[in-house]
């Protein structure tokens, strides 16, 4: 009889000792998967960053050239600088600093080395402070955008003069302003200050945060408060019947549609029918919360769900209404997990451009919003809209936009992150 | 917090309803239209906004037919005040606005675009004739065994063609056709390169939808591929494959001068001299269409028109030949300043 026995437990054992190595190369191979398809989406990902950020670190500086400008009285009408002839003031400068050039076609070759922002920027300059009229003052001014590529190494300077946007004559100026260090490239501040512009030198990227930042809110403001009282609702207070499962499957399918539909919807309902103004940011954020809702309802009803039924039962048992069970204890634990998703529902929304562009925000804007109401774009738009220009300075641009959208995203999804971390409750 | 959201959410409401109220008033113009125009639109509208005490004019591209349905919509603050087109507006279209309240319409042309068939540099530059490109680029061509009947088409390289061209495979990267760059190129080089074929332009004049079929479909078995509307998209792929050439306008050529060149077609190069006196084949007026009922109701569009009209802007050494935009002859521009100062009607 034992050795019945021992036969039995020799052969479990051969069994199991056969399989095992098997076993462990399933296990490995499994890992192994994993890990290449880790090193994989990495290499991906690496690859993204790597070319947006070695395409857009450029777009940071911007060249500038110093002019010695004559803030000449007979030029400028002191009650309305709009009267005044700035680009005299400039052409001028640039005449003093090359006085060699004549002719029309030469000087309008020269004068395209400075940006036609040279001009607004000493309008700027005289309408703040009417005391610089009739001084000379050495100013720097933005070079235009192809002195800009030049300075960057985006552009050549040797090869056929057909070949190159800048001519001999041209490299030679800029070599006389590179010798007496008169050119230089700093900070770019018009573009984190300015709104969208047709010049790359010009153009920044503020208006499109504000327009981002003003639809968002107001996705936020419409969206977090009907997420979360719908999927109260439906949750708490529900009864359960064939017309609350409808709804439940409506919001289901809703947040599988693809993000079109809702612009059309947009448009048809918001601008045709309420005749709310097109490319407003009050229009886009009716049309993302409509796209929002139910990402946050179904998040919201999930940590809903998670909040474990003896926290009710022992509420409702020490004689709390179901109102006071759900505001006093549920939603409490819950919030955490709302917010989490609100972020998540909210960081899709900043990186829509479909719905946006069936509602007109898919434009060029070039003040900066100040209310709902005024016109505006959104930061994937402004990325849209710069890959689509001709000039090649609004190639780096676009990725220097990228860039910013991208930090926008890290921040909103590091915050929901957080939020997690620290409220959030394991059961 | 569910009071609070409650508030919060009427808040919301209210703020939206005081947008119905704003809604009535607009002080900015609104332009739509071309995606051709756009470009040159957008830096007369900067232009306008920096210079003058008038906030600046919202641009959106629409396309130039998308852009006359929303201007053709009605008369009212809701409805763009300016449309662009890369082509003069249909007698339907006239109509569509006249139905809807739309009556006094301002034609203003501003210049004309070429468009070109280019590719990189690193490769010989090509010398076609319209004739060749219809028969390199139609779906269906006439019967090279000179029968009247149309066979699909054969031709796999260049030089299928024409001995005198080189032996690359034809590769075409070109616009879809929502666009108006399309539309030009079908009526431009498809139509007139098929009309070099007697029989086809005899059914032009007596079946103009058979003539269409023939001229307007392009080859779908990948020697024609439709890039989408982002012809920097198509700048990039042509520089890293050179044996291909791509279809946009001159203000891409021009702008990207260091690695692309255009192709002659019929012999001549696209340049901006030659496009200017129309001796390249391929170029056409670009416009743009003014709700006279605006003027005066919206801020502003008699002053953009007079800066838009200005030699300072459209002349032949204006801003926005800077950016590519090829001048009218200078009667043309007299003209249509006119027209642009005493606001007149459009005529057919």
């Amino acid at each position: 009889m034992s050795d019945i026995d021992m036969d039995k437990t020799n052969k479990t054992i051969d069994t199991v000792k056969r399989g095992l190595a098997r076993r462990y190369a399933a296990e490995r191979r499994f890992r192994l998967f994993g890990l290449i398809a880790i090193v994989i989406s990495l290499s991906f990902l690496v690859l993204l960053f790597g070319t947006v950020i070695s395409k857009g670190y450029s777009a940071f500086q911007q060249t500038f050239v110093q002019l010695e400008v004559t803030f000449d009285r007979a030029m400028i009408d002191r009650d309305n600088p709009a009267n005044s002839d700035f680009g005299g003031l400039v052409k001028a400068a640039m005449g003093r600093e090359f006085p060699e050039v004549s002719g029309r076609k030469d000087k309008r070759k020269l004068n395209g080395l400075v940006s036609t922002g040279a001009v607004y920027q000493l309008q700027d300059m005289v309408s703040t402070d009417p005391g610089l009229i009739g001084t000379t003052n050495l100013v720097w001014v933005p070079a235009d955008d192809d002195v800009d590529m030049l300075m960057k190494g985006h552009a050549k300077r040797t090869g056929a003069e057909s070949d190159r946007r800048l001519d001999d004559q041209q490299l030679a100026w800029i070599g006389k302003w590179e010798q007496e260090g008169k050119i230089r490239k700093q900070f770019n501040r018009a573009f984190f200050t300015s709104g969208d512009s047709r010049e790359p030198e010009l153009a920044g990227i503020w208006g499109a945060f504000v327009g981002t930042i003003l639809t968002l809110a107001l996705t936020l403001a419409l969206s977090f408060p009907i997420g979360i009282s719908a999927s109260i609702y439906l949750e708490e207070f529900a009864p359960r019947n064939r017309f609350v499962d409808l709804v439940e499957v409506n919001i289901n399918n809703l947040a599988a549609v693809p993000s079109i539909v809702f612009g059309l919807l947009g448009l048809a309902v918001f601008i045709n029918f309420f005749h709310l103004p097109r490319s407003s940011p009050l229009v886009g954020g009716l049309v993302l919360t409509l796209m929002t809702l139910p990402t946050i309802i179904i998040a919201s009803r999930a940590s809903l769900q998670s909040v474990p039924p003896s926290i009710r039962e022992a509420a409702l048992g020490i004689g709390a209404s179901k109102m006071q069970m759900v505001n006093h204890h549920v939603l409490p634990l819950a919030l955490p997990g709302m917010l989490t998703g609100t972020i998540i529902g909210m960081a899709r929304a900043l990186g829509e451009t479909a719905p946006l562009l069936m509602i007109g925000m898919v434009a060029f804007i070039v003040d900066i919003p100040d209310s709902f109401v005024t016109p505006a774009t959104a930061l994937p738009v402004q990325i849209f809209l710069w890959a689509d220009s001709p000039e090649r300075a609004f190639v780096e641009r676009t990725s220097a936009a990228i860039l910013v959208l991208l930090a926008f995203l890290v921040v909103m999804n590091s915050l929901a992150v957080i939020l997690r971390n620290r409220f959030e409750r394991r059961w | 917090m569910f009071k609070r959201g409650v508030i919060v959410a009427g808040a919301c409401l209210l703020v939206a309803m005081g947008g119905v109220g704003l809604a009535q008033a607009r002080d900015y113009i609104s332009i739509v239209g071309s995606s051709t125009v756009y470009p040159f639109a957008t830096v007369v509208a900067e232009k306008f906004g920096r210079i003058s005490s008038f906030k600046t004019p919202a641009i959106e591209a629409t396309g130039s037919g998308g852009g006359l349905k929303l201007f053709c919509g009605g008369v009212g603050v809701q409805y763009p005040d300016i449309t662009n087109s890369s082509r003069r507006i249909k007698a339907s279209e006239v109509k569509n606005c006249n139905d809807n309240g739309v009556k006094q319409i301002v034609e203003i042309k501003i210049g004309y675009d070429g468009i070109v068939l280019a590719n990189s540099k690193k490769t010989v530059p090509l010398n076609i004739s319209r004739k060749e490109l219809f028969l390199a680029l139609a779906k269906n061509i006439p019967d090279p065994k000179g029968s009247e009947m149309v066979i699909p088409n054969p031709y796999k390289t260049w030089h299928d063609i024409n001995p005198a061209l080189p032996d690359n495979a034809i590769e075409v990267l070109g616009p879809p056709p929502t666009s108006g760059t399309r539309d030009a190129f079908m009526e431009l080089v498809m139509e007139d390169g098929g009309k070099e074929f007697p029989w086809i332009k005899a059914l032009g004049k007596k079946d103009k939808n058979a003539f269409k079929q023939i001229c307007h479909s392009m080859r779908e078995d990948g020697a024609f591929i439709e890039a989408g509307e982002n012809d920097n998209l198509i700048v990039q792929k042509l520089e890293v494959n050179p044996k291909a050439f791509g279809i946009f306008g001159f203000s891409y050529l021009d702008q990207n001068s260091d690695k692309l060149q255009g192709t002659l077609v019929d012999g001549e190069e696209p340049t901006f001299e030659a496009i200017a006196d129309g001796k390249y084949p391929v170029s056409r007026p670009l416009f743009f269409y003014v709700k006279k009922a605006h003027v005066g109701m919206i801020p502003g569009i008699k002053e953009f028109l007079n800066e838009f009209t200005s030699e300072k802007a459209w002349g032949d050494e204006g801003y926005l030949t800077d950016k590519g935009l090829i001048p009218m002859p200078k009667a043309e521009r007299v003209k249509f300043r006119n027209d642009a100062g005493s606001l007149n009607n459009l005529s057919l």
